[in-house]
């Protein structure tokens, strides 16, 4: 991890080796630590050869979908006349989820270098970074790095010499959760009002300004000079568990837990030591009740799942949930899930785009119901209605931001609906040792 | 639909096979099968939005429903529109739409017409389990013709894209997130815009009502007629709405070769004269200076003997039908006199999304159709060529503006409208004719589209059909012409006027058939 504490032993710092270290920020500081390396190396390389050799790898979108990065970037046809664009989306706005932010802070030269390396691969001449509003502090640290390679001719009109051109700009967002959907995200990105799109078309085809488009995550780009500088087969190798994940995986760990901050761990890694070991187990007294492994949109699991859990794509998938984006929240004993949950639904009724009406009208009824119950005035019926509402808003509308309200909602009322029917019954929830 | 070189794909909608050029919608290919299938969001006229997801249909082999709207047909698809799948899901879109819509349906303008009570009584929940607050924000004034009504909007965003991608006047937006949304105004401009009354009939609820309409009559009380805009020589193809023999409203009526889903704010509210009170409703003829009720035969009988040999002096209306113009011109070729029109004009207001729709500066809408049956237009100076001695007879022109005494070069005048005119001399005869909506008829717009419009509502008194009147009036100086029914009157056009040539009402339809020289032009 790096920061606020030192690394622990069991992690295996390859993005975070440097958070903490202020030093990484700067342009030199960066090349003393084997900094555009990568980057000269790729220019060097024809793109399809860069596009293998992160198929080889292994990557997947560390956004949270875990879409193959290199078979994402071979949809981008070169030569087609187009001009292609680079879209890093750095929006991180998911409930949970803080490793992107770590990266542009400590190692902003990093994801510049990742997006120079994946514009080229595409054919861009264009990297956009779209960052969420909020992030002041990233912002700035990235906006100076930027200055520094642009002055330096490591990006520009003729990036380190090589007679290409790759241009990368910081774009900075208004605050919207919706706008790190990716084309919604494009269309913020264009001036417009950051609705999402209906897919197809896919931005590979019609993206950013209607042209072939490839929108990747903070960490997958940050992900990318590594791969070059230590080869596809020692990133592949970074695996306890299923083949299909490779590499290294930040996770922000967040909620009712000793050590909350970032962690890097390589995929497969045992989540009862992570959650044990390396975070520090629960707050003296208390007990882990429950989890959000992957951010907030991701189905609710028990400890007792999570005991069990190999920390890959695969391995989240086998407890009905996912990895996400990698932000867990933890949830102890003395939280009311009931609670908990109205307050995630309620986020995501405050950050619907109003397109769809399941969406629109679904999670605000979603979460005026649950606000009842957790009033003390529900009812069993409101429960059934609940599940009938979930179902209705999962896989109808134009974006996943519905299914994301109902998929934490319907898992936590699946797995704690002791406490809600304590709540029905009208008494406080019998599962809560402390006060809520 | 086998040009533009686009491929057919076949596919099976509700059991129904249909092909459909390759790009169509699954909505778009349904309606080719005859399955309609509920929809708010999508319009024809304008862009996919895809957003209200009324239109979700079951695809084989597909994992998710698809909304029909935005998923384009693919080769040996099979589509269930009724499906339980499918079916449950609509009836959750509805559900979601009702929960905070506050159904005032007794006081809502749109109830009758509305689509969110058709397809909620086609699909819909029979109850509510909505226990929670509705929602609610105050009506807002859009200007122009608009009312926002923001508890019944179901935030389809037709108004939106209209203004957008079709007016080209971006005046409306979705404001604000989530259930807090509303179609917002921009704070410096408002509907005042000569097609955003559009904008009415684009929305599919009792959103967005009509100031001009409000509260008048309830949808179920109208009745419909197939009518063309009077407003200027576009000739939109139009609804009459009439209630108790009264016009109410006049709406659009798609037509593709013309005006496609839409009509100009002057167009639209260019209705009220058609219930003018104040109407020649009698056959008058001048005894001692003094017109004097008559039966319509001694009428005819008296302009036939005005008429007598002399010159006869046509001061047609350009918003005559094709088979008045036709038949006076039949009247003045006997006469070896002349006829002429003048025309109204103003500022052309064109819809930018449309192709050549625009409300066009002369404000009459058969122009075209008099110029092609030789009237001359005389804007300045209509009664210019009128010789002494002459028969003026004044066909539906009002003689607004015209000077008195330019008349009484006329040894007599005879007049043949739905008014009759002020600060003329008195007339010898009066033949009171119906106004457009009272008689059937047609009219050429400005490209030569001939178009049939149809009796909305019944003629004051006895007022007669202009074809009806001018038949006998011919029939009286000697000419053959006898006709029982428009359409009689319009085949001896068709075949007397070479312009006309192939035409009949059978070919017109309702949607118009260009003329000749159009046709020609084309091929």
């Amino acid at each position: 991890m790096g920061y606020p504490h030192k690394s622990h032993p069991r992690e295996t710092p390859v993005l975070s080796k440097h958070f903490g270290d202020p030093a990484a920020r700067t342009l030199d500081g960066w090349k003393a630590r084997g900094g555009y390396k990568a980057l000269q190396q790729a220019l060097a390389m024809e793109p399809t050869a860069i596009v293998d050799a992160v198929k080889a790898s292994g990557l997947r979108g560390r956004g949270g979908a875990g879409f193959p990065t290199g078979l994402k970037w071979s949809f981008m046809k070169i030569g087609d006349g187009k001009p292609h664009y680079l879209c890093c989306n750095a929006d991180e706005s998911e409930p949970g989820t803080f490793k992107d932010r770590e990266i542009m802070r400590w190692t902003p030269h990093a994801l510049i270098e990742g997006c120079a390396i994946g514009a080229y691969a595409i054919g861009a001449e264009t990297a956009y970074i779209y960052v969420r509003g909020e992030f002041i502090e990233p912002i700035k640290r990235l906006e100076d790095a930027l200055a520094e390679a642009r002055a330096a001719g490591i990006i520009g009109d003729n990036a380190m010499g090589s007679g290409k051109k790759i241009d990368v700009w910081v774009h900075r967002g208004a605050g919207a959760y919706i706008c790190g959907e990716e084309t919604a995200l494009m269309n913020s990105l264009e001036g417009k009002r950051g609705n999402p799109r209906i897919k197809p078309p896919f931005p590979a085809v019609n993206g950013l300004f209607g042209q072939p488009t490839t929108i990747n995550n903070v960490e997958t780009l940050a992900a990318i000079p590594h791969i070059l500088n230590n080869g596809a087969e020692w990133y592949k190798a970074m695996c306890l568990s299923s083949p299909k994940s490779n590499g290294s995986k930040l996770y922000s760990v967040c909620g009712n837990v000793s050590r909350p901050g970032n962690y890097e761990v390589v995929m497969g890694f045992s989540f009862k030591e992570f959650l044990y070991d390396l975070c520090g187990g629960p707050l003296p007294g208390r007990k882990f009740k429950a989890l959000i492994p992957g951010g907030s949109s991701v189905p609710v699991i028990t400890s007792e799942e999570a005991d069990t859990v190999k920390m890959d794509y695969e391995g989240f998938m086998e407890v009905g949930t996912m990895l996400g984006s990698g932000g867990v929240i933890i949830f102890d004993d003395a939280q009311s899930m009931p609670r908990q949950l109205a307050r995630l639904a309620r986020f995501y009724a405050h950050e619907s785009c109003a397109q769809c009406t399941q969406c629109r009208e679904g999670t605000a009824w979603m979460t005026k119901i649950l606000e009842r119950i957790v009033a003390g005035q529900g009812t069993y019926e409101d429960l059934d209605t609940i599940f009938d509402l979930a179902e209705n808003m999962t896989g109808k509308t134009i974006c996943v931001l519905s299914d994301s309200c109902a998929a934490p909602v319907t898992s936590g009322i699946n797995k704690f609906r002791g406490e809600f029917e304590a709540l029905i019954k009208g008494k406080r929830s019998s599962t809560v040792a402390v006060g809520v | 639909m086998e040009d533009e070189g686009l491929k057919t794909v076949n596919l099976t909608i509700e059991g129904r096979a249909v092909s459909v050029p390759e790009g169509t919608s699954i909505l778009e290919a349904a309606k080719a099968a005859g399955v309609l299938i509920p929809h708010y969001c999508y319009h024809p006229g304008l862009p996919v939005a895809g957003v209200c997801r009324m239109c979700l249909v079951e695809v084989e082999r597909s994992p998710k429903l698809a909304a029909s709207c935005a998923t384009a047909v693919a080769e040996g698809q099979v589509v269930h529109v009724y499906s339980p799948q499918a079916l449950e899901a609509r009836k959750g879109v509805l559900e979601l739409l009702l929960i905070n819509h506050p159904l005032d349906c007794p006081i809502c303008d749109q109830a009758g017409e509305c689509e969110l009570q058709d397809y909620t009584f086609q699909e819909g929940r029979a109850d509510s389990r909505y226990h929670e607050p509705k929602r609610f924000n105050p009506v807002e004034d859009f200007g122009g013709d608009v009312l926002y009504v923001p508890n019944r909007c179901i935030l389809c965003t037709r108004c939106v894209r209209f203004m957008d991608d079709v007016h080209h006047t971006p005046v409306l937006n979705v404001s604000d997130r989530g259930d807090r949304a509303t179609i917002g105004k921009a704070v410096d401009a408002d509907l005042t815009q000569p097609w955003a009354a559009n904008v009415i009939d684009l929305c599919p609820v009792g959103a967005l009502v009509s100031k001009d309409f409000l509260n008048k009559a309830r949808a179920w009380e109208l009745d419909r007629t197939a009518s063309v805009c009077t407003g200027c020589s576009q000739g939109c193809n139009t609804i009459l709405e009439t209630r108790d023999n009264i016009i109410v409203r006049q709406k659009p009526r798609s037509n593709d070769a013309v005006n496609h889903f839409y009509l100009c704010d002057e167009g639209r509210f260019n209705y009220r004269w058609m219930n003018r009170p104040d109407r020649a409703e009698t056959p008058k003829i001048k005894v001692a200076d003094v017109l004097t009720f008559v039966d319509w035969e001694i009428a005819y009988a008296e302009a036939a003997k005005a008429l007598g040999g002399k010159r006869a002096y046509v001061v047609a209306s350009p918003a005559l039908s094709n088979e008045a113009l036709f038949l006076l011109k039949q009247l003045i070729t006997k006469s070896g006199g002349e006829g002429v029109f003048r025309c109204r004009t103003g500022p052309e207001a064109p819809l930018p999304g449309v192709a050549d729709l625009s409300l066009r500066a002369d404000r009459a809408p058969n122009v075209q159709g008099a110029e092609l049956l030789g009237y001359t237009r005389r804007d300045a100076d209509v009664l210019g060529g009128l010789r002494d001695g002459d028969v003026l007879i004044l066909a539906d022109d009002e003689f607004e503006g015209l000077d008195t005494t330019a008349a009484t070069k006329a040894s007599a005048i005879i007049v043949i409208g739905t008014v009759l005119p002020l600060n003329i001399p008195t007339p010898t005869v009066v033949l009171p004719i119906a106004n457009v909506a009272e008689e059937e008829g047609t009219f050429t717009n400005l490209r030569g589209r001939v178009q049939r419009f149809l009796q909305a509502k019944a003629a004051p008194g006895l007022a007669r059909p202009s074809w009806f009147a001018l038949a006998d009036l011919n029939a009286a100086v000697g000419l053959q012409a006898e006709h029982f029914l428009p359409s009689s009157v319009f085949a001896a056009l068709a075949s007397s006027e070479p312009a006309f040539t192939g035409l009949s009402y059978e070919t017109l339809g309702l949607y118009g058939a260009p003329v000749a020289s159009v046709q020609a032009g084309a091929n």
